[in-house]
């Protein structure tokens, strides 16, 4: 038996009780700097360790046409991603989320790579899983504890083909893409225009997500929302009203030739805005609003149709017989001719220059001609008369200033500019000799170095069919913000203007190339074209036109180009009545049909006094 | 029965552990309170409330065993705590939250810890061979005997391997040689090896830590014999030069506890993650708490073990500042309240045992509530009275009641 004695046992009693106060005073003291002093820093981990940000997905602006008729909408949709974990376990989730959702070898390997190595973010796995898919992972939630499944809008294109290519279609961010636009909020996964309206609107439609909280458990699973912490509130996508007509396209769709390549353009005079931007082949933009099968992309870059290719803006023709207009155009601003005055050398089939003879289409000849005769049979060696007078450099100098060197301006974000020599030194440049006073000859007809898209021609018809001035296409009215920048003006009387008019107008009469593409109830004035496309090929079909009622200014342009399509009188006129028909018919109230042109009517066994009756 | 309880609700100890208890059965229940359907840690209240009606009823029937019998039955209890504890090695089980300890025993399907027990036989076998000594401890030689009968068992915990149980063996021997009368100086040189392992993972710090304890060696010369300094000093060398091979022995999650102990951030998925929501979960809680049952923290399921280890966090959580200083408070009354029975004893062996018990929970406590706000490492090691274990509270009762048993002893 230990002898202590009581004043021992008091001082280790004591010691003991300072052991005891210090212990628990230490713990005391460090809970008061945690609880109190550092609280607030705690409580705010607190809060960001069980609050999650979510994106609130919001639907891209709707595209309508000039009637509210819809080209592109949203349909739901559903998205599939991974909460950021370790890397092992988000990819043996992927491996088994193969089971249920369709990822081809080369998507499994990209996402595995990201969920090594990538920033800790959900890991996007599909942002359009089929709805059976979602419905079985939903199933077994309790082996996908991690997967996030998100509903969100999916673009929907009800019109498939037509306007696939102005309204164009939709694809999944890239890496650099987001980076760029880190400011708007972007993210992987966001669904941006490609082409078309949708990337020259892009920021418009696509509006802003919103920020949402969320609370989530330790294993990341979403308990409840959270309204206490800021959020950002989201901004749908503006709509964009367009001065497309579907109705219109979807016609057009339906009666060009069957299988072959080309591009309609159909211009309201009175605004420049397209009614009609059509590109054949097409394709169907719906393919491109979820993930993009690489095989079914492989197949649409390679294919020899090029159905991704817009035609309307992007293909470049020579212009042929149509591009006289502009020869004539040219003259007359400058005015070495007036529209009365018959040039010297009437037709014989052909015309001597220099050392050279340039045919005549029709070795007939056709006589001595005054403008609107030489417009009607597009008589070359009327023309080439006009080149003469004209004179190479000033016919690339108007030529340059009317803009067929240049972009019409459309509010796109593509668009070809024409091929046309910028001034005499092209030939120096291209060929390597000094241009001759004959190459104003070739030009003067549409050949030569020169190639125009179909807009292009649609912008100049635009100017002949308004004052000699014609601004930039738009799609997008400019009051709402479309490129409306004035385009080029001609100096040309108005009577002159109606003299090139009234030849045009000859040119659907009877005597006139396009004779059979003439319409009952409204004025078609136009100029066909069959291009040598080269190459030994078919040539290229060509109609520029501008309609309207009978006895009243044009109302509508339209062109059409059919490639390989031999002639601009069988292909290309009715292509260009047709269309002008059916959207004049539908303006003015006239029961539409489908049998429209003298031969239609002809071929149909109907009255066709009306062609030969005396208008206006 | 009104008679049979009136003295004991008299009891200081009696009531202080009924309120940390009945406490400890009301943040169990919020344990259970999750947004996160769990099986295990629902419905567990209930059972803790029926293992506290049992601690009480065993309470009031040891408490009136005669005194003697512990004396007598001390070394046979510790026998036969050490052979059970040895037979757990062998046969042992995980449970639960614990799985890699095997720490558990069952027998006809009731499961419990021998350690727990084992405590209470150590601190009885450890008061006895101190109280039979006519002089304190003055000599290290003398700690010999006492560190053999502590260091049995711990070694068979540590073995299992469970580090916080084998801690409160530690907090045994300390205490109870202190209240032996040993000098504070001896104590430090007993315990120097310890520290002396710890500070090896800096060869400078060891070296300088060295010499420190060979100068305090030197001033205390005429109190300790040559051969003894020269003990202490192979003992602090031999720690030190086996502390790379036991660190590299180490199971890689014990390593990483003990390295987010100095950094959580290192690992805040796996090892840091305990430490981290933990003290997320306590410093939110700020002066007041977010309510009973209330914790965030708790509910969406980021509190790992919060109905065992870290139900202290949950009490952080729901009551604060205020709450965590109430249950402190109260456990400093406890151990107050032990510390004056321990000096009013009449038999120094009573003195000597209350104050191993005091010891187990004191270094419970402190390593409990200190992990929880990274104190010390995070250490599996409960709280007494207050987290979920049924064997650990009734044994922790049935302590309680050889104290007030021995302290209440007039004889």
């Amino acid at each position: 038996m230990t002898v202590l004695n009581p004043q021992a046992l008091r001082r280790a009693a004591m010691r003991a009780r300072i052991v005891v106060v210090a212990l628990l005073g230490v713990l005391v003291a460090v809970l008061f700097r945690a609880q109190v002093l550092r609280s607030s820093d705690w409580l705010l981990q607190s809060q960001s360790n069980r609050l999650r940000a979510l994106t609130v997905p919001v639907p891209r602006g709707v595209i309508r046409d000039r009637a509210g008729r819809v080209f592109a909408d949203n349909v739901p949709g559903y998205s599939v991603s991974i909460v950021p974990d370790r890397p092992d376990s988000m990819v043996s989730t992927l491996r088994r989320l193969r089971e249920h959702l369709e990822l081809d070898d080369v998507r499994f390997e990209e996402l595995t790579a990201q969920a090594r190595s990538g920033p800790p973010r959900p890991l996007l796995v599909s942002i359009d899983a089929p709805f059976d898919a979602v419905a079985a992972l939903e199933e077994r939630r309790s082996r996908f504890p991690r997967l996030l499944i998100e509903s969100r809008p999916k673009r929907r294109y009800p019109a498939g083909g037509v306007g696939a290519h102005v309204i164009g279609y939709v694809g999944e961010i890239n890496e650099s893409e987001v980076e760029a636009r880190e400011g708007e909020g972007a993210e992987p996964g966001w669904i941006v225009g490609r082409s078309g309206l949708e990337a020259q609107w892009e920021p418009t439609l696509q509006g802003r997500p919103g920020i949402r909280f969320v609370e989530v458990d330790a294993a990341g699973r979403i308990v409840g929302s959270f309204a206490g912490v800021r959020s950002v509130t989201e901004e749908p996508g503006t709509d964009l009203d367009v001065s497309l007509d579907l109705e219109l396209m979807e016609w057009i769709d339906r009666i060009f030739p069957g299988g072959m390549k080309g591009a309609v353009v159909v211009l309201d005079v009175e605004t420049g805005g397209v009614l009609a931007l059509y590109s054949a082949p097409s394709f169907d933009p719906n393919v491109f609003a979820g993930v993009v099968e690489r095989a079914e992309w492989d197949r649409m870059v390679r294919d020899a149709e090029s159905p991704l290719y817009h035609r309307a803006v992007m293909g470049k023709y020579p212009p042929g017989s149509p591009w006289k207009l502009a020869t004539a155009a040219i003259a007359l601003d400058l005015g070495v001719v007036t529209p009365d005055e018959r040039l010297p050398v009437p037709c014989r089939g052909s015309y001597t220059f220099g050392n050279r003879t340039y045919r005549c289409w029709d070795p007939e000849g056709h006589g001595s001609l005054d403008l609107a005769g030489a417009i009607q049979h597009s008589c070359n060696v009327y023309f080439y008369q006009l080149g003469v007078k004209i004179g190479l450099a000033r016919l690339l100098e108007v030529g340059n200033r009317m803009g067929f060197g240049a972009q019409c301006g459309i509010d796109l974000p593509t668009e070809a500019a024409g091929n046309f020599p910028e001034g005499p030194e092209f030939w120096n440049r291209r060929y390597g000799y000094s241009p001759r006073e004959g190459e104003a000859l070739n030009l003067v007809i549409g050949q030569g170095p020169n190639d125009q898209t179909p807009l292009k021609m649609a912008q100049f018809m635009l100017a002949i069919a308004r004052d000699g001035s014609a601004p930039a296409p738009t799609l997008v009215p400019v009051e709402t913000g479309g490129a409306g920048e004035a385009g080029w003006r001609l100096d040309i009387p108005p009577e002159h203007l109606e003299q090139v008019r009234e030849g045009m107008r000859r040119v659907t009469r009877e005597g006139g190339t396009a004779y059979l593409s003439s319409l009952e109830h409204f004025d078609l004035l136009g100029k066909t074209g069959t291009a040598q496309s080269g190459g030994g090929r078919p040539d290229h079909a060509w109609f520029t036109g501008i309609a309207g009622p009978y006895g009243e200014p044009p109302e509508i342009v339209v062109v059409a180009l059919v490639e390989f399509g031999e002639s601009g009188s069988r292909v290309a006129a009715p292509l260009v009545a047709k269309t002008a028909d059916f959207h004049l018919r539908g303006k003015y109230g006239i029961a539409r049909d489908t049998i429209q042109t003298l031969g239609e009517y002809l071929r149909a066994g109907r009255n066709t006094d009306w062609a030969r009756a005396p208008r206006r | 029965m009104r008679t049979l309880l009136a003295p004991l609700w008299r009891q200081p100890l009696v009531v202080v552990l009924l309120l940390l208890s009945v406490f400890g059965v009301g943040m169990i229940y919020s344990a259970g309170v999750l947004e996160v359907p769990s099986s295990v840690t629902q419905g567990l209240w209930i059972r803790q409330a029926v293992f506290l009606g049992v601690s009480v009823a065993g309470l009031l029937i040891v408490c009136r065993i005669p005194t003697r019998w512990f004396e007598w039955a001390a070394v046979p209890l510790y026998i036969l705590g050490v052979g059970v504890l040895a037979v757990t090695l062998v046969e042992g089980t995980g449970s639960g939250t614990a799985e890699g300890i095997e720490s558990f025993l069952a027998i006809g399907g009731f499961r419990f810890q021998p350690a727990e027990a084992a405590k209470i036989s150590t601190a009885l076998a450890l008061a006895a061979l101190l109280a039979a000594r006519e002089e304190p401890p003055l000599y290290l030689r003398d700690l010999l005997m006492p560190a053999a009968v502590v260091g049995l068992p711990l070694v068979l915990v540590l073995l299992q391997p469970d580090l916080g149980t084998a801690l409160a063996f530690g907090g045994i021997f300390f205490a109870v040689i202190f209240w032996a009368g040993t000098p504070w100086p001896l104590i430090l040189f007993a315990a120097s090896p310890g520290l002396g392992l710890v500070l090896a993972f800096s060869l400078r710090v060891w070296a300088a830590y060295i010499v420190l304890l060979a100068i305090g060696l030197y001033l205390y010369r005429f109190r300790i014999y040559l051969v003894e300094s020269v003990a202490v000093i192979l003992a602090n060398i031999a720690a030190g030069a086996v502390a790379q091979p036991l660190w590299n022995s180490l199971a890689e999650y014990q390593r990483n506890r003990l390295l987010v102990f100095l950094d959580p951030e290192l690992d805040p998925r796996n090892a840091g993650w305990q430490l981290i929501q933990s003290k997320v979960a306590v410093g939110s809680g700020g002066l007041f708490g977010k309510g009973f049952t209330a914790g965030t923290q708790k509910r969406l399921a980021f509190l790992p073990e919060q109905h065992t280890d870290f139900i202290f966090s949950v009490v952080g959580e729901e009551f604060g500042f205020i709450g965590t200083s109430v249950v402190l408070v109260l456990f400093g009354y406890l151990f107050f309240r032990m510390i004056t029975m321990a000096e009013l004893a009449k038999r120094s062996f009573a003195g000597l045992f209350i104050f191993g018990i005091l010891g187990v929970w004191l270094t419970h406590v402190f390593i409990n509530a200190g992990m929880t706000v990274g104190v010390v490492p995070v250490t599996g090691i409960p709280l007494p009275f207050i987290s979920y274990g049924g064997s650990f509270l009734l044994m922790s009762w049935m302590a309680a009641a050889v104290v007030l048993a021995l302290a209440t002893d007039d004889s």
